[in-house]
């Protein structure tokens, strides 16, 4: 069929089924937008800056388990994106992100909103492509998706110059992908399974280590059934919260900088690490060389690439986490949980001698409060999205986290900004469920604008603030580590946040007490409304425990004495 | 962990931008290119790219592994058993001795390719510690200009 190339864009992207695409249009994207509007196959969400596009498509992603599309213009429009496609990149999170080029004849020549996307591009995603051939549009955005979904997934970039989206041509979209270079290995290797199994019956203190892979893999059954089997504890990165289920027994809760008491002892004292899509990150590990200093460690993950990067590993697998976790459990029928009973206990003695916990007050709101009861009240019902900072920390310690994609957040990038566009691409994805963007109050000014977009298209996100008037996670280093001095993290000066999230469109509660948090977020699901919940959180509340940057994880400061 | 030396071929599908990726990947992850060659594979769409590179054991491991991650890489090669050449061209007045300078070419399997009013030229192809000798060498006839070719490979 003869068509243009916007309209062959608009094809493909109905092809791969695609629901809805978020962007902002622009000079040299105009001729897609133009198809855009005389279809009516996907809905296109008009973010109010590139940034949030690309951030809700991710958090879409994040939700459905689906490539997340966005859509931008060239030069300043590809630049804005940038931000979120290397969050998603951090995080190997399936995205296409689609960018307008200037025409051909004028790439090179420093033309209007010209910039070299495939090049800024280049490392922080999985793969780009720069058009310059209408034949090859059709396959390259049927790689893309293939690329973007498949192995370790990432977003993928398609840089398409003007005149190839205003060029003619015939339109067949392929069925199926061949890159003769490209084929990832997800199957894992039996032999190294059969010895990884050898290895747990052998073992006295296993741990399972559940990584963010697990999440994209959706592999958490499977991954339940086999701490169930062996009665093995486990521990989850930040990446990973609700792989294993709150109410688990076996859970010891999230290891790492943040990490609980017993978890990040769990890891300094096993004696074989069972890591599942993990990939020994800094603020996992703390100091390498003490890290799980007395294990052998079984390493599975889909990228061979993190497999020895960072720890030695002994039993390396390469595969995907579901594949591998089943085979397991075959080879691990005659598992005895008794050989881990002492270990369990020990690790008992560890939880109940430092539980995950927090003094609460009945004068001022702390900020952990604030976390729990948003999980007595909406619980399994609600995915909680998050911005970076002390509320993500603490979001990520308190909230009962029942299921995997019930938790969103920037862990690999640390994205300030992110939450609340993610949580409008959570929302639009998964709409039967309530989407709880937990913020602060520096990070939720980094695109307040989709107050605009939220309010525009009902998408009834709720932000809550959890408000110190501090760049909070900043100023706990500084109180650590800087001798108090609080260089420019103090934000007293703010916006109304009531009106401003009123202005837009939307609603606005102010809260003091913990009996006005209740009435707020009651009111707040029923108006069923895009929102700002400003919670007066404790000024100079804590992360805790807290393991000092390059420090041993079993080095914890458990409390902070003024 | 000792430092070792490493010659890596990269067969890559031989399209715009491809060498960008692969020394874009060197240049963020901090890894470092001694000498870098590329040319297309004759009769084939794919380019063959040889790399000399200095790390350890680790760093020389995540090098392989992160080439391999490229989508267009088809295979990469850690050179063991390898026949290794390397090209030289050697730019010396006129006015030097050029019985010298033949004899010197010729014992590193060289020789004079150009000659002018006022220089003469000379190439060698050698394994690349020998082409480090003869530069050393060529030193006492005044060189005016050194071009090497970087280093090319094939496993035995």
């Amino acid at each position: 069929m003869q068509m243009n190339g916007a309209q062959m864009v608009c094809e493909a992207l109905i092809a791969e089924g695609v629901k809805t695409v978020f962007g902002y249009p622009g000079g040299a994207i105009m001729n897609v937008y133009d198809e855009i509007y005389k279809q009516n196959s996907f809905e296109h969400i008009l973010t109010r800056h590139e940034q949030a596009a690309v951030h809700a498509a991710d958090g879409y992603a994040r939700a459905t388990g689906e490539v997340g599309v966005a859509m931008v213009t060239s030069g300043p429009g590809f630049t804005n994106a940038v931000t979120g496609l290397a969050t998603a990149y951090m995080d190997s999170i399936p995205m296409v992100v689609i960018s307008g080029q200037v025409p051909l004849s004028l790439i090179g020549t420093d033309g209007f909103q010209e910039i070299d996307a495939v090049g800024i591009s280049r490392p922080c995603t999985k793969h780009n492509y720069l058009v310059s051939d209408l034949a090859d549009l059709p396959r390259i955005i049927k790689e893309a998706f293939h690329i973007a979904s498949s192995g370790r997934p990432g977003p993928v970039l398609v840089d398409v110059p003007k005149d190839i989206t205003a060029e003619y041509g015939e339109f067949v979209y392929p069925s199926d992908v061949n890159i003769p270079t490209y084929k990832p290995n997800c199957k894992g290797n039996d032999r190294q399974i059969k010895k990884a199994a050898e290895a747990i019956k052998a073992a006295k203190k296993p741990l399972l280590y559940v990584g963010g892979g697990a999440v994209l893999s959706d592999a958490y059954t499977y991954i339940r059934e086999l701490a169930a089997l062996g009665q093995i504890p486990a521990v989850e990165t930040l990446m990973a919260r609700g792989v294993m289920g709150a109410e688990n027994p076996l859970l010891l809760g999230m290891l790492g900088m943040h990490g609980n008491y017993a978890s990040n002892m769990a890891m300094s004292e096993t004696d074989l690490v069972i890591s599942l899509g993990a990939r020994f990150d800094d603020r996992v590990t703390g100091k390498l060389s003490e890290f799980a200093r007395y294990a052998d460690i079984i390493h599975v993950d889909i990228d061979p690439a993190n497999i020895g990067k960072l720890v030695d590993v002994d039993y390396p697998i390469v595969g995907d986490v579901t594949n591998v976790v089943k085979k397991l459990l075959e080879e691990l029928k005659d598992i005895n949980p008794e050989n881990y009973a002492s270990w369990r206990a020990t690790l008992k003695r560890y939880d109940d001698l430092h539980p995950q916990a927090f003094r609460d007050s009945d004068e001022v709101i702390k900020p952990q409060w604030v976390i729990e009861r948003i999980g007595q009240l909406v619980g399994e019902q609600a995915i909680i999205t998050s911005d970076v900072g002390q509320h993500q920390m603490w979001a990520a310690q308190h909230y009962p986290f029942d299921r995997p994609r019930q938790w969103i957040n920037s862990g690999g990038l640390g994205t300030m900004g992110f939450g609340f566009p993610a949580a409008i691409g959570a929302k639009r994805g998964v709409p039967e469920k309530t989407v709880i963007n937990i913020t602060g109050d520096g990070s939720i000014l980094m695109n307040v604008q989709e107050l605009v977009t939220a309010a525009e298209y009902q998408i009834p996100v709720i932000n809550v603030i959890l408000n110190n008037n501090y760049l909070g996670m900043v100023r706990q280093w500084q109180t650590f580590f800087y001798d108090k001095r609080y260089s420019e993290t103090d934000l007293s000066f703010q916006p109304n946040f009531k009106a401003l999230a009123e202005a837009c469109g939307g609603l606005g509660y102010d809260v003091t007490t913990k009996e006005e948090f209740d009435a707020a977020l009651k009111d707040a699901i029923e108006q069923n409304k895009v929102c700002f919940i400003n919670v007066s959180v404790n000024r100079l509340e804590n992360v805790l425990p807290m393991v000092p940057a390059g420090g041993a994880l079993y080095n914890m400061l458990l409390d902070h004495k003024e | 962990m000792e430092i070792v030396r490493r010659v890596i071929s990269v067969i890559v599908m031989n399209e715009s931008s491809v060498l960008a990726r692969v020394s874009g990947l060197f240049a963020g992850r901090g890894y470092n290119i001694d000498s870098l060659t590329v040319a297309p594979i004759p009769g084939s769409e794919l380019s063959h790219i040889t790399i000399v590179t200095y790390g350890n054991q680790k760093v020389i491991e995540q090098i392989t592994k992160q080439l391999n991650k490229l989508i267009p890489t088809l295979k990469v090669i850690e050179h063991e058993e390898m026949v290794e050449k390397e090209m030289v061209l050697v730019k010396f007045p006129i006015e030097s001795n050029l019985s010298d300078i033949q004899a010197l070419s010729s014992a590193y399997n060289g020789g004079i390719v150009n000659v002018g009013i006022d220089m003469v030229i000379t190439m060698v192809a050698d394994e690349p510690v020998r082409i480090r000798h003869y530069i050393e060498a060529a030193q006492r006839y005044n060189p005016i200009e050194i071009v090497r070719g970087g280093v090319v490979a094939i496993e035995r």
